[in-house]
């Protein structure tokens, strides 16, 4: 931990005593990176939930939640390749070949292939059934061509997992007409354009898919059987409890920040508004750590996941960009400030935290679409039918 | 630690909402509004037998040895049910501070009596000013002789007109730290100078003024030490909170439930309005608020439960979540219901008013996180 915190120190004064923010995409972020993941996955720190012939510990649920939580206490940030190892490998594990599973799944695990998603399109992002990429089947390959984006870390990926339309025929319904696959990155066809978020950095890309041929044994699970994949695919997220707690990591640092930060000659935790704001912060993360460890004791039971399983994940995102919001208030004119600049207060890294908040109600669903999931699957309230 | 109820506790929870859908449906409730006890001696007989009324108590006192959590399972009931008994102010704001502080002759005096429903007691702290500090405790007890005579008076303090006795909270001496000084006395409500009078509420729910003049008390009624009462009071006022939010969810969760059928079944512009986005995540935002409430009001038991120090903590954050919870939902559900939701027919102003009631009982959600700054250090 010790090492981690001094490597970590040279990304900037905020780094060092950890904080909120996204370690970045420069390439002194991404070696970081690397060497963290290689330190946790020698110590078999790295998909602790694997099963054990997959090359993890076989941990159970509960561990594998103290083990997300010590982390998330530390600020320790996560390895390479999350997407692999929290969706890519899961799906393998859950819906792919023994073949698929020997190839694909000890590479995740060490860090080795790095995986990104290729869902979403530009007419296809909250409603992802819209998606018009196609695979057409030539002899033993399907041929895809087709555009996606917002593909978390394309750029760098090796693989991806794609949705893709495997039937034309419109009168079947939407949600039987894709197929999943894996897809080298690396094929020729596939060029990845950086999209520059607001950050500054480019953290996804635009993914173009130009007559690429996938071998057929790297479809994943039944032809047109793939939406119901890629479903199974979201509940792998990672559990409400652990950003809860990093969430209250952070409060801890706005209330050391609310003590230096002076107004009036008197620090801003005097003031009975921040004190109501901050207070309130710690009691939502509380409240959202505590819908995620009673999602979890029902998971344990082996019992269906309850309505608190998603209500947790809405509460906590929006907790989220509330308090990067009010860390902006607290700092007052500092809070435009960016790293770099002389007086930035913690290295302007609250900056970009603050703005990579706002993409925290967008990206793994909007909000909205959040609203809708827990109104007709949990509530069993009526879609809107035009 | 589990997080989640157990077999046992989802038990009580079904047997407790079928047996109060049968015995206190709503019409009940709205004749007990109207009634001057505010609550039926038969109903409470019944409640007793099912060991309700015990149900924390060891079983030496006649109870069935339960845990605070198991407590707060059946409360969530009995606020879904609007259930008009003393329950909160006879078990857990005078029975369990006998329990917590009492000496083994008051303990045998008056916790078989609770549990079988002989007895109904009753808190009485708050005063004019309405606050639940210690430096706002005035009424006073001045010893004279054996006894102690206590003189002021008493607000809100809830079915004190029923009550046979009143746990009264006072100042025994006055000193620097108002913390000190505080003595908490057992007084039989016949005695001398106790004077009574219900007063009337949005709720219907009897809180009552009471006189203390010259009221003579013996000292053997001090329940715990003389001038230390203070602590015992923080328990106390930790564990009523907790209840207090007990029966808060449930009524949100009554009133989101009922919300969530009218949406269904409310056809307007020709689809049931739950279709509408306006009306459906108002219907999530809700379900959030309630999912969370039931989250930290069991985390909170379970603080009670194991006598964890972080319990003032956990108590702060649920009461100010709930009372939140709790007033949205019932804002939410009468506008979800429309014009029928702001009649008097309709259920949904009872929860509304209950709502608002408790919003500001043990300390609005502004007081808790106050509390909870203090206790972070911010």
């Amino acid at each position: 931990m010790a090492e981690m915190r001094q490597r970590r120190s040279r990304l900037g004064p905020q780094g060092a005593q950890g904080g909120p923010g996204p370690e970045g995409e420069s390439e002194e972020a991404q070696q970081f990176t690397r060497w963290w993941h290689k330190k946790l996955f020698d110590a078999g720190y790295v998909g602790i939930a694997w099963p054990k012939e997959y090359g993890g510990r076989g941990a159970t649920i509960m561990e594998q939640v103290i083990f997300n939580e010590e982390m998330a206490k530390h600020h320790a940030p996560t390895g390479v390749g999350g997407l692999g190892i929290g969706w890519a490998g899961p799906t393998i594990m859950a819906a792919g070949s023994e073949e698929q599973k020997k190839r694909f799944l000890p590479k995740i695990l060490s860090g080795e292939e790095v995986w990104c998603q290729a869902f979403s399109e530009p007419e296809a992002g909250s409603d992802l059934a819209n998606c018009q990429t196609k695979a057409v089947e030539d002899g033993d390959d399907y041929v895809i061509n087709g555009q996606k984006v917002w593909t978390t870390g394309g750029m760098r990926a090796d693989w991806a997992i794609l949705l893709a339309k495997t039937e034309l025929n419109p009168e079947v319904p939407k949600h039987r007409t894709f197929s999943y696959f894996l897809m080298d990155m690396h094929l020729p066809g596939v060029t990845v354009r950086p999209l520059r978020e607001m950050t500054g950095a480019a953290a996804f890309g635009e993914t173009f898919i130009d007559n690429v041929r996938i071998p057929k044994n790297l479809m994943v699970g039944q032809k047109n059987g793939g939406w119901y994949i890629s479903m199974g695919t979201l509940e792998f997220e990672r559990s409400n409890s652990s950003s809860a707690i990093q969430y209250l990591s952070t409060i801890t640092n706005i209330i050391e920040l609310s003590h230096k930060i002076k107004r009036n000659g008197q620090p801003v935790s005097q003031d009975p508004m921040v004190r109501q704001k901050i207070a309130q912060f710690y009691i939502e993360a509380n409240v959202g750590k505590y819908i995620g460890l009673r999602a979890l004791t029902r998971q344990l039971r082996g019992q269906t996941p309850g309505p608190e399983s998603s209500v947790g994940s809405l509460l906590t995102m929006e907790l989220g960009q509330r308090i990067e919001d009010f860390v902006m208030y607290l700092e007052g004119p500092y809070s435009q400030l960016v790293r770099g600049s002389k007086y930035a207060i913690d290295g302007g890294n609250w900056q970009r935290s603050f703005l990579a908040s706002r993409g925290r109600t967008i990206m793994t669903g909007t909000s909205e679409i959040k609203r809708n999931i827990i109104a007709q699957r949990t509530l069993g309230l009526p879609r809107y039918v035009a | 630690m589990n997080f989640e109820l157990d077999e046992e506790q989802i038990m009580l929870k079904t047997s407790a909402r079928d047996f109060l859908e049968k015995e206190c449906p709503k019409k009940h409730v709205r004749a007990m509004m109207e009634d001057e006890r505010g609550y039926s001696p038969e109903l409470w007989k019944k409640i007793a037998d099912l060991g309700w009324l015990g149900l924390t108590f060891p079983e030496e006192y006649g109870g069935a040895d339960f845990s605070f959590l198991d407590l707060v399972v059946l409360l969530d009931e009995c606020g879904r049910a609007l259930l008009p008994a003393p329950i909160i102010s006879t078990v857990v704001m005078a029975g369990h501070p006998i329990l917590v502080a009492g000496t083994e002759e008051q303990k045998k005096q008056f916790l078989p009596k609770i549990a079988s429903g002989e007895l109904i007691l009753t808190l009485a702290f708050i005063e004019a000013s309405g606050s639940i500090e210690a430096s706002d405790v005035t009424v006073t007890a001045r010893p004279s002789g054996n006894n102690f005579i206590i003189t002021g008076i008493k607000l809100f303090v809830p079915d004190a007109h029923i009550a046979d006795y009143l746990l009264c909270v006072t100042r025994t001496s006055d000193g620097v730290n108002k913390e000190d000084g505080i003595t908490l006395f057992l007084v039989d409500k016949k005695t001398e100078g106790v004077q009574i009078t219900p007063l009337k509420t949005m709720t219907g729910e009897k809180l009552c003024e009471v006189v203390f003049n010259n009221v003579s008390v013996p000292k053997q009624n001090i329940l715990g030490k003389l001038n230390q009462g203070w602590p015992v009071m923080q328990r106390v006022l930790v564990e009523a909170t907790v209840a207090e939010c007990a029966w808060m969810t449930g009524g949100a969760r009554w009133v989101m439930e009922t919300s969530i059928d009218y949406a269904k079944n409310r056809i307007a512009f020709d689809r049931p309005i739950g279709s509408f986005q306006a009306i459906s995540h108002k219907l999530s935002n809700m379900a959030v608020e309630v999912e969370g409430a039931t989250s930290i009001i069991y985390y909170a038991a379970w603080t009670i439960m194991q006598n964890d120090p972080e319990m003032t903590l956990a108590a702060s954050m649920a009461k100010s979540w709930c009372g939140e919870t709790y007033k949205h939902a019932t804002f939410d559900g009468v506008q979800i219901h429309g014009g029928i939701g702001y009649t008097w027919d309709h259920d949904m102003h009872l929860y509304l008013k209950r709502a608002k009631a408790c919003e500001v009982t043990f300390g609005d959600s502004d007081y808790h996180r106050e509390k909870v700054a203090r206790l972070l250090k911010i």
